[in-house]
């Protein structure tokens, strides 16, 4: 219980007037940044870093984790307005997210993102507060084998429980890894597929990809379809938010699964996105009704932000533990410990008891205060789907091509930009899903690096793949999830039935 | 033309205003190759920290990290910025070792050459757990293995692969080396016991040095390094012997600088030797190079040039001893 007690004096140094005053502006600085595609968490952070260095280490992290938590929530606002995320981890809120604020339940889903965004995050500080020192060993049993295994099973997840055709997500994944090979191979050091131009050297951020394949290609297919108002006209208040409420108690398990899987995915790093990911993926499996997912369901939106928050927030644990940054918004922070004298690492615990349970104990309060925040704006953020589209359009294009050029300052990102938006189209056209090829292009990178690097330690040989009881696990249920779908649908197949036809979705 | 247009202000400004050094007009901009919370990108947070406290500048500074393709974009961005006088960045031995390994057409004696703050040590790492008390035990067993040793450093063909080359000339062995994305991650797989050794810089294995999770064998120095406060177990940097005291003889030191673009004029460069000598003055400095354990080495004018022309001579030897040089 001496934590217990470590715990409650944070709560007091986090809620001296203060620091809660720096909660509350960060929170909305957060939610800014959040929902300006380009910016984000990570540039937030660094942009503001600087204005910290008079402050005391406390306040200061207590100030920039709380930009992180409201980042963190506004990612999610763009994601069901516009289809447009703002974060790599709201591509998975996107396909209920979106479809629901078509049908005029934007409030709903607002509601529901940011609810579970709370629950998540909630459900990773308890982890850090409770278990820090144990679960921080664990992290340390992923070496490159390991890391592989958990970007195949999420890689394989995807393929196994996919509703689309098996082999357009197969052809979606392997543009992805296509894309995501582009630019420097830390391996060999060599410079790959930029063909001597130095705007692919950068590679293609994922940003850029993003904006153009979701947000710009959802514009073209409104133009296209007439510049109707597709949103429907419905009331918005706060009771909203209450009714929605009443109806979550029913997803308990949805939530419970979702945010198991955060925080595991968040201490081993492989990180917010993975999870967010594999929060959807699993959810649509267990679902009773499997059908409706991606055409406006609400379980959709829940699972991915619970999984993605539960493994931003346990992200910070690795960080602080080991000094090892699980997200690019925490390696950001992890610079600022440093200047200001802060060692992480495993004596930080000891050493810097006030500062670290400072911290817990503003991830409690932050988290609190960004959610009562961002409920008070859903009324707010849901009218601007009552605006017309043709106003919105260009508003929204703007927006997309400003986030484009900040991520480098680059003018070519912008005609990237673009080019993906006629790619997203034509995938739309065609019916090939987009979300595979923005996952390899994520996770590609970091799959292949570690792959090679399981091969270098071994000599060349794929025994490391099966060398203990971790990988084994973990290869072998990636190898279930993959086969999963086929053989249920064989299954189904010889029996001569069938699946039975998918209920139509709720409105379109 | 815009380079053109830009310098010739400058030399205009520079002419109206002969009696009054330059001084900036806006904010400061250090571009750091490097991704954020590495060492690179430390140093510029912490001289920006030191500048801003101090009011050494009555400009604002902002560090803008941009490390895609090894460090390339941030000094493609500066050969781009030629006669920019509110842009530096921060530079290590990439500075020479990117062109020659990615053939990218960038070189040093195209920007304007400020300050070198600091040299940055190697230190062979090990898991603590591991028998290993010697350079020596450590060559003698990587002689012995069958399949051979896993070695960690940062990227390919980069310092840490050059050690791990040389290491691998003077004792006779083979290493698999295994490049990390960052020191960071590096020191983390070694303390899980991932890799067998590590030769990253004193800052990116400090922490789990103090956690008691890895142990220095050697430093890759003819010198010892001179902090003598205890860091870990009673231990302090001054108390690691030299890696050629031990039978390895192999030696590598990175330089720390600060570059500003090509074509600004001898008082914009001017302005900025001396913040950077009022910066490496400071208690606050004093205090990151004994954290981060760099051996103090200020140098502007001409013995920074002198120091980068003999530096890069030294790497492009290496480089093609190691076969690192892109064809």
């Amino acid at each position: 219980m001496d934590d217990f007690a470590s715990l409650m004096a944070g709560f007091q140094v986090a809620l001296s007037w203060h620091n809660i005053g720096f909660m509350a502006v960060g929170v909305v600085l957060g939610i800014v940044v959040g929902v300006l595609p380009g910016l984000g968490g990570p540039n937030g952070v660094a942009i503001l870093l600087p204005l910290t260095f008079g402050m005391d280490p406390t306040s200061a992290i207590i100030l920039l984790s709380s930009i992180y938590w409201g980042a963190l929530f506004g990612g999610a606002i763009t994601s069901i307005l516009f289809n447009i995320p703002g974060e790599a981890w709201s591509v998975a809120t996107t396909f209920d997210g979106y479809p629901m604020a078509v049908q005029g339940k934007a409030a709903e889903a607002l509601t529901a993102a940011f609810t579970a965004s709370f629950i998540g995050a909630l459900s990773g500080v308890i982890l850090i507060t409770f278990v820090a020192p144990l679960v921080a060993s664990f992290a340390l049993r992923f070496g490159p084998a390991e890391f592989f295994a958990v970007f195949l099973l999420t890689f394989c997840s995807f393929i196994g429980m996919g509703r689309e055709n098996r082999a357009k997500i197969l052809a979606s994944l392997c543009i992805g890894f296509l894309l995501a090979a582009v630019g420097l191979d830390s391996i060999s050091g060599d410079l790959r597929m930029t063909f001597g131009s130095t705007e692919l050297m950068r590679g293609f951020d994922f940003l850029v990809v993003v904006i153009g394949l979701f947000g710009v290609s959802e514009i073209l297919l409104t133009v296209e379809e007439g510049l109707v108002f597709k949103g429907k006209q419905a009331k918005i208040d706060l009771r909203v938010v209450f009714r929605t409420w009443a109806s979550l108690p029913r997803y308990w398990a949805t939530l419970l699964r979702s945010a198991a899987v955060g925080m595991w995915m968040g201490v081993t790093p492989g990180g917010a996105i993975a999870a967010s990911f594999m929060g959807y993926g699993i959810a649509k499996r267990f679902s009773r009704n499997p059908g409706s997912f991606g055409k406006g369901n609400i379980e959709g939106v829940l699972a991915p932000e619970t999984a993605a928050h539960a493994a931003g927030t346990s992200a910070l644990l690795p960080m602080l533990a080991l000094g090892i940054p699980g997200s690019a918004t925490a390696a950001v922070l992890l610079g600022g410990l440093l200047v200001w004298g802060l060692q992480p690492g495993p004596l930080l615990f000891i050493e810097q008891k006030e500062f670290v349970w400072g911290l817990i104990a503003s991830m409690y309060l932050g988290n609190l205060a960004g959610l009562i925040i961002v409920l008070a704006t859903v009324p707010l953020f849901a009218a601007i789907m009552r605006v017309p589209f043709s106003y919105v359009a260009p508003v929204i294009l703007i927006v997309c091509a400003i986030g484009a050029y900040t991520i480098s300052n680059s003018i070519f990102d912008i005609w990237l930009m673009l080019g993906f938006g006629i790619i997203g189209y034509v995938f739309k056209k065609l019916d090939y899903p987009l979300a595979p090829l923005v996952l390899a292009l994520v996770l590609g990178d970091r799959a292949e690096d570690s792959f090679r690097q399981a091969l270098l330690g071994s000599g060349g040989s794929l025994n490391v793949f099966a060398a203990n009881g971790l990988v084994g696990t973990l290869v072998v249920l990636a190898m279930l999830l993959l086969l999963w779908g086929p053989v249920t649908d064989l299954i189904g197949a010889a029996r001569g039935k069938g699946r039975q036809p998918e209920k139509p979705a709720a409105a379109e | 033309m815009k380079q053109h247009w830009l310098a010739a202000s400058a030399c205009l400004l520079a002419g109206v205003t002969p009696a009054f050094a330059w001084e900036p007009t806006k904010a400061i901009e250090i571009v750091v190759p490097f991704a954020a919370g590495g060492a690179s990108d430390q140093m510029a947070r912490t001289i920006q920290g030191i500048i801003q406290k101090n009011s050494f500048s009555s400009q604002p500074v902002i560090v803008v990290n941009k490390p895609a393709a090894g460090g390339a974009e941030g000094m493609l961005d500066i050969q781009k910025s030629a006669g920019d006088p509110h842009k530096l960045i921060t530079t290590s031995s990439g500075v020479f070792m990117t062109p020659m390994a990615t053939k990218l057409p960038l070189n040093w004696t195209e920007y304007t050459p400020v300050a070198m703050m600091a040299q940055d040590s190697f230190v062979l790492w090990v898991n603590a757990k591991s028998p290993y008390q010697t350079a020596g035990d450590f060559m003698a067993a990587a002689k012995a293995a069958s399949l051979p040793l896993k070695l960690g450093g940062t990227s390919s063909k980069r310092e840490d692969n050059l050690i791990v080359f040389a290491m691998e000339k003077a004792g006779g062995v083979k290493f698999a080396y295994i490049p990390h994305a960052s020191g960071g991650q590096a020191s983390t797989q070694l303390s899980g016991g991932h890799i067998e050794a590590s030769t990253n810089n004193p800052a990116e294995d400090v922490a789990n040095w103090r956690g008691g999770a890895t142990r220095p064998l050697c430093v890759f120095s003819d010198q010892k390094m001179a902090y003598t406060t205890p860091v870990a177990d009673g231990k302090s940097w001054a108390d690691i012997p030299t890696c050629p005291s031990q039978g390895l003889n192999v030696t590598y030191q990175m330089l720390r600088g600060m570059f500003m673009p090509g074509k600004v004029t001898k008082d914009q460069q001017a302005y900025y030797v001396e913040l950077f000598k009022k910066v490496a003055d400071t208690a606050e400095w004093k205090d990151y190079l004994a954290r981060s354990a760099l051996v103090p080495d200020y140098r502007d004018g001409d013995a920074f040039v002198q120091f980068l022309k003999a530096d890069e001579e030294k790497h492009a030897k290496l480089m093609s001893d190691a076969g690192f040089m892109a064809k």
